[in-house]
């Protein structure tokens, strides 16, 4: 199977009593193994709606979500981080990152060895029995990826995972988690509505029309592999890609 | 500087938090005392009727004889079993039920407008029936506290479940987690700090509801006390008894304010 995952022609509508609203109208398009797929769109486009279609939260109205080529029913090889690290309160910082662990009944010695191993790697092995309150905007983001990766996802979805930190913390942490899905060699799926984000971190941008949402362009970003997001955004061509996604998201406007 | 010494300017302000605390004790204490003194002074000097108004002085030389005579322990004891086993059930039976409830939406909504008319319902008209259906026993009592607090704490609960924020219940969900691991992961203990708050609304209100129980049918309980005293004219009982209850809100109330400051502590 040369696809990780593919879309085919996918629509979505919302049902409420004052009427429905469709949401996503002839979503289609596929991601290699290993690829980072960025998805762009104006605000209230559907960009969330499309997350949990792909992770099997809502089900399509028609069309089909193949991942390794069968239907997506469960979520157990799709790892999702949310807007919000939602770290709980009422856990230490590694018993919210074995949180996942626990609910598949996955805990043993070798995912606890494990746990520590990535706890160490990206330094909160000494905050291990602390209350997340304790942690940066930052380290609370690693936990949360922690938490995601510890399950082994095939696929990886990021909704908007930096848009609750400030300027300064958004662009270390991006740096940062960009460079870990990298080189775990993860294939990942980010929706955000900030452009250079989007450049920075992707291998291509998907760019979505307003509500319902359909696919105005993908757009491939080429860079040298060894540029890590930072970088990316200090070159001339990020410049030049941001200039072509904003034209391709400010054509939709009247 | 080493942060085991303090500044001159940090011990003053110690000092001046820890007087004025010494101050507001004192304060509390002298209220209590006066009112005591005021109270022994002015049946002494007969300006208010001690038959009626008892004092201080008679109400100790009862409650010794009401120890020798084996009365008052018993009828302390009667009243704050059938509190607590009151309390203890509504807690269980309200987080079972309301956990039914957070299952089923259906449930929710067929069960909406039972639940509102009963709870605003004033529960001591019910305690005469409960009188006639189940006998005039602890039962009865224990009922009548039951129903004053449980569908209070029910719709609360259930307020206090649905205010989980949502996004934590997706986390669950994406990471493969099913209804009853939601409830157990998130839910729960979401809810466990408005969980000891209604204990602490609960143990009062069954307090209320078992003294209503013990005025209208019972042979012993200190609202059997206040009832039976009232019409012997024995009105040394009724104050008493009452002091007594206060007593018993007080602790009641303070237990459960340990547990509240343990949880807050482990969070």
């Amino acid at each position: 199977m040369e696809y990780l995952i593919s879309c085919q022609h996918m629509f979505y509508t919302y049902h409420t009593l004052q009427g429905e609203t469709p949401a996503l109208c002839d979503i289609d398009f596929q991601v290699k193994p290993g690829e980072f797929l960025s998805i762009v769109g104006p605000s209230g486009c559907g960009k969330s709606t499309l997350l949990s279609l792909l992770c099997g939260l809502l089900k399509p109205e028609s069309g089909k979500i193949l991942l390794n080529g069968q239907n997506v029913t469960g979520n157990c090889s799709i790892g999702y981080m949310l807007q919000h690290d939602h770290l709980f309160e009422w856990r230490t910082v590694k018993k919210n990152i074995l949180l996942g662990l626990e609910i598949q009944k996955k805990i043993n010695k070798e995912t606890l060895e494990e746990a520590d191993e990535l706890l160490k790697t990206y330094g909160l092995y000494d905050f291990k029995d602390a209350k997340p309150s304790q942690l940066s905007g930052g380290m609370r983001q690693r936990a949360a990826l922690i938490r995601t990766l510890l399950l082994h996802p095939d696929l990886l979805l990021l909704d908007e995972p930096f848009s609750a930190l400030d300027y300064q913390t958004r662009l270390t942490v991006s740096d940062d988690i960009g460079s870990i899905i990298r080189k775990s060699g993860k294939t990942a799926i980010l929706v955000t509505h900030d452009l250079s984000e989007a450049v920075s971190l992707g291998d291509r941008v998907l760019v979505l029309t307003p509500l319902p949402a359909g696919i105005k362009a993908i757009i491939p970003i080429h860079f040298p592999p060894e540029l890590s997001p930072l970088q990316r955004r200090n070159t001339n061509e990020f410049k030049d890609y941001f200039n072509l996604i904003w034209k391709e998201l400010n054509l939709n406007e009247p | 500087m080493n942060p085991n010494t303090l500044s001159a300017a940090q011990i003053a302000f110690l000092q001046a938090h820890k007087r004025r605390k010494i101050r507001i004790h004192l304060y509390r204490i002298s209220i209590l005392i006066l009112f005591l003194f005021l109270w022994e002074f002015s049946t002494y000097k007969g300006w208010i009727d001690d038959f009626i108004f008892s004092c201080p002085s008679r109400l100790v030389l009862c409650c010794y004889h009401m120890i020798l005579e084996n009365q008052l322990f018993y009828h302390i004891g009667i009243t704050l079993f059938e509190t607590i086993v009151s309390f203890l059930l509504v807690m269980l039976f309200s987080l079972v039920f309301t956990i039914l409830l957070w299952f089923s939406k259906s449930l929710t909504e067929t069960l909406d407008p039972y639940l509102v008319v009963l709870n605003s319902l004033p529960k001591s008209a019910l305690a005469p029936l409960l009188i006639v259906w189940l006998g005039a026993n602890y039962k009865t009592i224990i009922l009548t506290g039951i129903s004053v607090a449980i569908f209070g704490t029910i719709l609360n609960l259930y307020i206090g479940f649905q205010g989980v924020d949502p996004e934590k219940i997706k986390l669950i969900r994406t990471l493969g987690g099913n209804s009853r691991q939601v409830l157990l992961k998130v839910i729960l203990p979401a809810n466990l700090g408005n969980i000891i708050g209604l204990m602490k609304v609960n143990i009062g209100l069954c307090l209320v509801g078992v003294i209503i129980g013990e005025f209208i049918s019972s042979k012993c309980g200190l609202g059997y006390l206040i009832i039976y005293g009232s019409q012997v004219f024995k009105l040394d009982w009724v104050i008493l008894s009452i002091l007594i209850l206060c007593c018993i809100a007080v602790l009641l109330y303070s237990l459960i304010g340990v547990l509240e400051r343990r949880q807050k502590h482990n969070m």
